[in-house]
């Protein structure tokens, strides 16, 4: 499946909505970084989970202190 | 060598109780044998000389008054600089939380080992905000690995793994999210307990990725891992991710052999990218333990990438602020991480956590049938210092984020680990083996340990050396 995938225009997308300015030198490092981060979600998601797959995650209420 | 470099932690504390041996020594032998040492090894970034004299005298003094010293009486410890002791400035290896005040207090384990007799000699080096496998650090320099002081010591606990296998102190603690206990104690040649996800509090420490982060000790011994690990269970209303748990002891059992456990080891994944070393040393381990049976699990490099995306996002959400305003003080490795991961998509994360539940429901269904299960720590020995790229199955990949291919997805679902060191026959350098055990069951990791120390098959010497 290709996703067109363009981690330059993710960063341009993304940067304003988290109020960060990406120094032009380290741009490269995150291009990279995004590129190995969407070839872990690839693997991730190489086995199909269940529909109502519940997270790991599980909230504890707080008993009164 | 002096006689101290080599004491275990239990025969301290047992010549101290027993009034043989003076604790206020015992750190002046510890603090001596600091000094001489990292400057060169670079374990060490606090030494807390006049706090550690202090704790020891009152040690002394307890003994000389007939009262229990508690059971690490006059154990010397140094800690991963990302705990918090009083008077410092908690680092977690970065330049930017220099700037913050130093901490009121000790972190909860700090207070525990100290509760018991222990004497803290210090913080230590690490890989900045752990975010690391490798040890080395921007800003301070590396903590290298006292067998080789051209390699690493492994990270990001690399101080822990440095500082005990030099014998500077017989036991350190370190966090391991990914991999930072269990990568050290490979590549320095020591034991480290990973204790079950929510055993340990973590309150006084400062976080990497909640979902993943973990406490435990790093010695040369495995009655040192189970003093320690025992004195520190308990629950503690801080710190929100540890699970009520009854106190369970593990030094009792220590020694009850392996006869009624069945043991395992982990094929596939597991086999697939282990270096030579890796697997000599897994067979070594197997065969002292009589394991026969190989396991290939499924969904292991699918709950690999969800610790790996879990800890870019969870870690870039923590350090948004220091990101927006100090960008260029991080260590670029690690800022352009941090960048990235801010910039996830959510379903992504949200899956990720699915991933990690049906990878443990899956695992219970093994342990179902198996008690403990063997896998490589590291994919190689210690690499050289500076070293970018590892030959994994013949493919080279970055190093620093690899280094924990076989530990991040056991951590990923919290099972509890300790890493014994293997060193094998005709090479210089060890390197750990993983012993896994099902939640909750540190004890039977540790008997494990114990069983295979006993029989001769892991040890964790002091490193020789011009000392």
């Amino acid at each position: 499946m290709s996703s067109g995938f363009d981690p330059e225009a993710v960063i341009d997308a993304m940067a304003p909505m988290l109020w960060l300015r990406i120094d032009p030198a380290h741009r490269p490092g995150v291009v990279q970084n995004l590129r190995a981060a969407e070839a872990a979600m690839r693997r991730m998601t190489a086995a199909p989970l269940e529909d109502m797959a519940e997270p790991a995650p599980v909230f504890q209420p707080e008993a009164q202190k | 060598m002096t006689g101290f470099a080599a004491q275990s932690a239990a025969k301290i504390a047992a010549d101290v109780r027993a009034g043989t041996l003076s604790a206020v020594v015992v750190a002046q032998q510890a603090l001596a044998r600091i000094a001489a040492q990292n400057p060169r090894q670079n374990a060490f970034s606090d030494v807390t000389r006049t706090r550690a004299l202090a704790q020891a005298a009152a040690v002394d003094q307890s003994v000389a008054a007939g009262r229990d010293p508690g059971p690490m009486a006059g154990v010397p410890f140094a800690v991963k600089n990302l705990f918090d002791v009083a008077g410092l400035t908690t680092r977690a290896g970065s330049r930017i939380n220099r700037d913050n005040a130093p901490a009121a207090a000790d972190a909860t384990l700090i207070a525990r080992l100290e509760a018991a007799g222990a004497v803290l000699c210090g913080s230590l080096n690490m890989g900045e905000y752990a975010y690391d496998f490798t040890g080395e650090n921007a800003h301070d320099g590396a903590s290298v690995n006292p067998h080789d002081l051209g390699r690493m010591s492994g990270g990001s606990s690399g101080g822990s793994g440095t500082a005990v296998a030099a014998g500077m102190v017989p036991l350190a603690l370190g966090s391991d999210t990914n991999g930072s206990i269990r990568v050290p104690a490979s590549f320095c040649g020591i034991f480290g307990l990973k204790p079950t996800y929510g055993r340990l509090s973590r309150h006084g420490t400062f976080p990497f990725v909640a979902s993943l982060d973990h406490l435990g000790p790093l010695a040369r011994s495995v009655t040192d891992l189970a003093l320690s690990y025992d004195v520190m269970q308990g629950p503690d209303a801080d710190d929100p991710a540890q699970t009520p748990r009854a106190y369970e002891p593990t030094l009792p059992g220590l020694d009850g052999g392996i006869a009624d456990l069945r043991i395992a080891r982990l094929d596939g994944y597991f086999r697939h990218g282990a270096g030579p070393e890796a697997l000599a040393a897994l067979d070594h381990i197997a065969q002292a333990l009589g394991a026969a049976e190989e396991i290939d699990l499924p969904l292991v490099a699918e709950v690999r990438s969800a610790a790996f995306l879990i800890t870019m996002a969870e870690s870039a959400a923590l350090h948004l602020g220091r990101l927006r305003s100090r960008a260029a003080e991080f260590d670029p490795d690690v800022r352009d991480r941090l960048l990235a991961g801010a910039m996830l998509p959510a379903p992504w994360i949200v899956t990720a956590q699915k991933q990690r539940r049906a990878f443990a429901s899956r695992m219970a269904e093994v342990f179902a049938q198996t008690d403990i299960l063997l896998a490589p720590a590291t994919p190689c020995s210690a690499p050289a210092l500076g070293e970018k790229w590892l030959d994994l199955a013949g493919e080279q990949v970055p190093l620093r984020p690899n280094i924990g291919i076989f530990t991040q997805p056991i951590s990923a679902i919290g099972l509890p680990v300790v890493s014994v060191p293997v060193w094998l026959a005709g090479t210089t350098l060890p390197i750990g083996v993983q012993v896994i055990a099902p939640p909750w069951r540190e004890d039977l990791c540790l008997r494990v340990a114990r069983y295979l120390e006993k029989a001769g098959a892991v040890a964790a010497p002091v490193a020789k050396g011009e000392y």
